[in-house]
């Protein structure tokens, strides 16, 4: 008895110290954004290596909390980085590409192995979000950065909404799979390691979700934005793909759907190795951390804080692109 | 394979084992081309101290200014550290192509020739915009 009760009360100092840390690391990085932002007309005093190691640290703790909020890291990457560093909103939207392309590579391999990506369901949403992506970078590199940071904003504050308001089913009721999803057999089995058991399922509504797919990938070419955001609510909401199956799926079309547009960027010259490749490293061994912590923390509470810091974030895009806080 | 996989099929499986080599592959790339910009001192066409004054420009004044190159022509320029390090960049955008291609066959072979046409147009679209004919500017 006595042994049970000390075993709950470690469990739970142990939660408590977590979200205690997740907490602290929240406000520093308001503290440091709010910090950075006051402090861009003297950013040039600044050595080039101070820079990278801020953008490598800010990197490191955005992918710790992408992870159990059900974020992507480059939703949290362009409006934060881009609000808050003195790089030019093009170098920032790159090197997003680049950091939400290499988190949804490394996943990749083990989610199609594991039967949670699913190659039929995914190619032909990525083939037309992969080619309204490069539309989506052209036209995000050919206007003006104001433009597209108030696009910006009023974007990561719809996803804001739609983060706080989107309810999720873990496995949709689907009644008769329409003709095109029967036709591409789009369907499948996986193993669910939570029920231990194999789940069968098939999705409807496919010439919409494709229709969407069209949009999402523009979205995702023109802020330099993985798509995990509006990918996952359309394939498990609309489709009625089983929750597991859509964020597995989902992260593995960003990696057709960011590669065609982060290629629009490099051949622009739009992507900077000194920004992206801290990016990149930063955020995939925070991500890792992420991922470890899953179990310890708990994931509604991430999730208001992630929801904070992109309303934050948001606001901050959107004032700049007004020049209201530049 | 085990129970738990044996209803992965063969084209998911392979895709799965080329990206697996061609992700990895590509993030070594990455760091160790990164590591020899910043660490060794590798020539760069423009020196590190000189970046805070050029990355809050936008590209185009940034291309103008650093007369840097555009398309594939930072691939001339691999000596030098800053280009050097978009190799790894390429490698990562680039490494879909072989996984879709690797698994045409296998399509091909059972006789789908939808999926068949669906990787010949996703090639199709990552080629185009690899290729950098697409042009934009401000």
């Amino acid at each position: 008895m006595l042994a049970h009760v000390f075993s709950k009360l470690q469990h739970t100092g142990a939660l408590l110290k977590a979200n205690v840390m997740l907490l602290l690391l929240t406000l520093s990085l308001f503290t440091v954004g709010a910090f950075a932002a006051e402090n861009l007309p003297t950013a040039s005093t600044m050595p080039w290596w101070g820079w990278v190691i801020a953008l490598f640290v800010t990197c490191f703790f955005l992918g710790i909390v992408a992870v159990p909020s059900g974020v992507g890291g480059g939703v949290l990457f362009v409006p934060i980085v881009g609000g808050f560093f003195p790089f030019h909103l093009d170098f920032v939207r790159g090197a997003g590409l680049l950091v939400a392309l290499a988190s949804a590579l490394a996943a990749g391999p083990s989610l199609l192995r594991g039967g949670l990506a699913d190659l039929r369901l995914a190619l032909p949403m990525a083939v037309l979000a992969s080619a309204s992506s490069i539309a989506g970078a052209m036209i995000g590199l050919a206007i003006p950065a104001a433009i597209v940071q108030i696009a910006l904003g009023l974007t990561i504050l719809g996803i804001v909404t739609l983060m706080a308001l989107a309810k999720k089913s873990e496995f949709p009721e689907v009644g008769t799979p329409d003709k095109l999803s029967s036709a591409l057999a789009m369907n499948g089995i996986y193993h669910d390691a939570a029920r231990n058991e194999k789940i069968n399922w098939h999705v409807h509504r496919t010439p919409l979700g494709l229709l969407l797919f069209v949009g999402i990938g523009f979205l995702a070419g023109l802020f330099g934005m993985g798509a995990g955001w509006a990918n996952v609510p359309v394939l498990n909401l609309l489709m009625g793909a089983p929750l597991k199956v859509s964020a597995g799926t989902s992260s593995f079309i960003l990696t057709l759907v960011d590669s065609s547009a982060a290629w629009i960027y490099l051949n622009k010259g739009a992507v900077l190795a000194i920004i992206a490749v801290p990016s990149v490293i930063g955020m995939m061994l925070g991500a890792t951390i992420g991922a470890k912590l899953l179990h310890v923390l708990k994931a509604s509470v991430v999730r208001k804080m992630v929801i904070s810091l992109l309303l934050f974030a948001g606001l901050r895009a959107l004032l700049k692109g007004l020049g209201i806080w530049v | 394979m085990n129970d738990k996989t044996s209803f992965i099929s063969t084209e998911q499986q392979r895709y799965a084992t080329w990206l697996s080599w061609g992700s990895r592959s590509g993030l070594a790339v990455l760091i160790v081309t990164f590591l020899g910009y910043v660490l060794s001192g590798l020539p760069a066409r423009i020196p590190l101290e000189q970046m805070p004054t050029v990355w809050s420009l936008s590209t185009h004044d940034y291309l103008q200014k650093t007369g840097a190159p555009t398309g594939w022509h930072w691939l001339s320029l691999l000596g030098q550290g800053d280009f050097a390090s978009l190799l790894g960049i390429a490698w990562l955008s680039g490494c879909s192509l072989l996984c879709l291609l690797a698994v045409m066959p296998i399509y091909a072979k059972r006789k789908d020739w939808v999926f068949v046409g669906l990787c010949v147009v996703a090639l199709f679209v990552q080629l185009l915009a690899a290729s950098g004919i697409l042009t934009v500017g401000h």
